[in-house]
């Protein structure tokens, strides 16, 4: 086996310099403080247009803890990127990351009024 | 006159004010004739987070009482009693309340619904109608007392399901349009007779219809459909004729954008023997020819129009946007069919409403609790009001329109 030659050595510790330390996915993914309150707003005033400010449903699907425990968390996730085809709900990946779908999925599972 | 009359003049005045002060002293009269106003110049703003609504004035342009205690009034909206004096609310908890508008109190309010989304009020001022979501379908009420007249529900399929309702509106010989979302059914209530309602249903109109409108002559009823590209067009001057599909295909060849808001027909835009109508998935307001209900243009705005709104003149036309573009209201030039400006009220802007004679219009900013009010010529902001997460604002005047 041949040894790392010095540029390859280089390389490596720049890349390990470069790259934060593992961390879980989520916390990785999870929103900033100053973006959650920004969410938070618009899953009560945006989501809330269709499945009603206090999410117990309007045109949309009740978003209550209890209608979502059954559900897995990264399937919600997706739907909320991705939207429903055929239905009114939109894909949202333009204006939300995948983390903070996730994280927002994590906010109504346990209940916004919590 | 000569002197000598003045005096016992006087003194006769004096006496005669003496007496009315005594009479008014010993019944307690509660309005002196300066304090009595009419309500032409009155309206309400949504305070939708806190369950309450502001009593608004648009000649002062300001805020005269406030009146809480109206539940869940996310997506809330109103409709006024023929003289001006009552606003009926409803909010998405199924919470019907009519209001005085003159001593800014809950007359009364019924929870009538789990979960409901507007209303409309008959011809003649005596029914308020209610279209709910849970359960689906349309109450009516008595507009003096809010006893329950009229229980719709709005059953499809086998019978056993029913549908959201959605578009509800008023129209001329005391009737109800409305419109059911999954069952795709147009259907017109004529309460005639209030306690039996003569129903007719129109079927198969398109799918996912999600709201309608009743033109400002109440001939035609509009309903618009997410889930295809059209429109759904009933004659309510010929019913037997049905309903047709009107700008079918709008959208062929084009991918639709995603729509983060549903677009609201209530509030139409008819302006010069034009309808505009916000594109689903479009950035277009959509020109229908009101006499042909053919397309004669399409209007590229800034972003998926929510409202689109004529002045009250017909001379322009007023746009406010889903998000990521709900911070912005685009104004089009009726004669021309062109954009004449673009206004950044601020972000989340949610509805806009005219002066009865269109001077002027009042902005509600969500996300700044702010409503901004511009002069609809010079399109300079004159005023703001400060206000709770305000979203619906509704003016007297609609009492004399229909189909709002």
């Amino acid at each position: 086996m041949r040894s790392p030659s010095p540029r390859g050595l280089l390389a490596a510790v720049l890349l390990a310099a470069a790259v934060p330390a593992p961390a879980p996915a989520l916390a990785d993914d999870a929103p900033p403080p100053g973006r959650r309150a920004a969410l938070l707003h618009m899953l009560r005033q945006d989501c809330g247009a269709c499945h009603g400010m206090t999410l117990k449903g309007g045109l949309g699907t009740p978003l209550l803890p209890a209608d979502l425990a059954a559900k897995a968390p990264d399937a919600l996730a997706d739907v909320v990127l991705d939207g429903v085809p055929g239905t009114p709900m939109p894909p949202w990946r333009a204006l939300l990351t995948a983390g903070e779908a996730r994280w927002m999925i994590d906010r109504l599972r346990e209940g916004l009024d919590r | 006159m000569t002197p000598c009359f003045r005096r016992p003049l006087f003194g006769l005045l004096l006496a005669s004010a003496a007496i009315a002060a005594a009479i008014a002293a010993a019944f307690a009269m509660p309005a002196a004739a300066d304090s009595l106003r009419g309500t032409n110049d009155l309206g309400i703003v949504i305070e939708r987070a806190v369950g309450r609504l502001l009593v608004v004035e648009t000649s002062g342009r300001k805020a005269l009482a406030e009146v809480a205690g109206l539940g869940d009034l996310s997506h809330a909206a109103a409709v006024f009693s023929r003289d001006g004096r009552f606003a009926y609310v409803f909010g998405r908890d199924g919470g019907l309340s009519k209001v005085d508008l003159l001593t800014a109190t809950i007359v009364k309010r019924v929870m009538q619904a789990g979960n409901s989304i507007g209303g409309a009020i008959s011809q003649d001022g005596r029914l308020v109608a209610v279209q709910n979501y849970e359960p689906g379908g349309v109450k009516v009420f008595d507009s003096a007392t809010l006893e329950l007249v009229a229980d719709i529900p709005a059953t499809y399929g086998d019978g056993t399901a029913r549908s959201k309702v959605v578009g509800l509106a008023d129209a001329p010989g005391n009737r109800f349009v409305f419109t059911l979302y999954e069952a795709g059914e147009i259907w017109v209530a004529d309460l005639s007779d209030p306690a039996r309602p003569a129903l007719r249903k129109y079927p198969d109109i398109g799918r996912q219809p999600y709201d309608g409108l009743v033109t400002p002559d109440g001939r035609h009823y509009i309903a618009g459909l997410f889930g295809e590209d059209g429109l759904a067009l009933l004659d309510l001057w010929n019913p037997d004729a049905g309903v047709r599909r009107i700008l079918g295909g709008y959208g062929r060849g084009e991918q639709p954008l995603p729509v983060y808001k549903m677009p609201h027909l209530r509030g139409w835009a008819q302006a010069g023997g034009r309808l505009y109508l916000p594109a689903i998935g479009r950035h277009e307001v959509l020109v229908v020819d009101a006499a042909t209900w053919t397309e004669v243009a399409r209007i590229p705005v800034r972003g998926q129009p929510v409202f689109v709104m004529a002045q009250p003149d017909g001379r322009q036309v007023w746009v406010n946007f889903a998000l990521p573009d709900n911070g912005f209201v685009q104004v089009i030039d009726v004669p021309t069919s062109t954009l004449v400006r673009t206004l950044e009220p601020g972000p989340g802007v949610l509805h806009l409403e005219f002066t009865p004679r269109g001077e002027q219009v009042w902005v509600s900013v969500r996300d700044q609790d702010r409503v901004r009010v511009y002069d609809t010529g010079s399109f300079a902001e004159v005023d703001a009001l400060p206000a709770d997460k305000p979203s619906g604002i509704f003016f007297t005047a609609r009492a004399n329109r229909i189909g709002l």
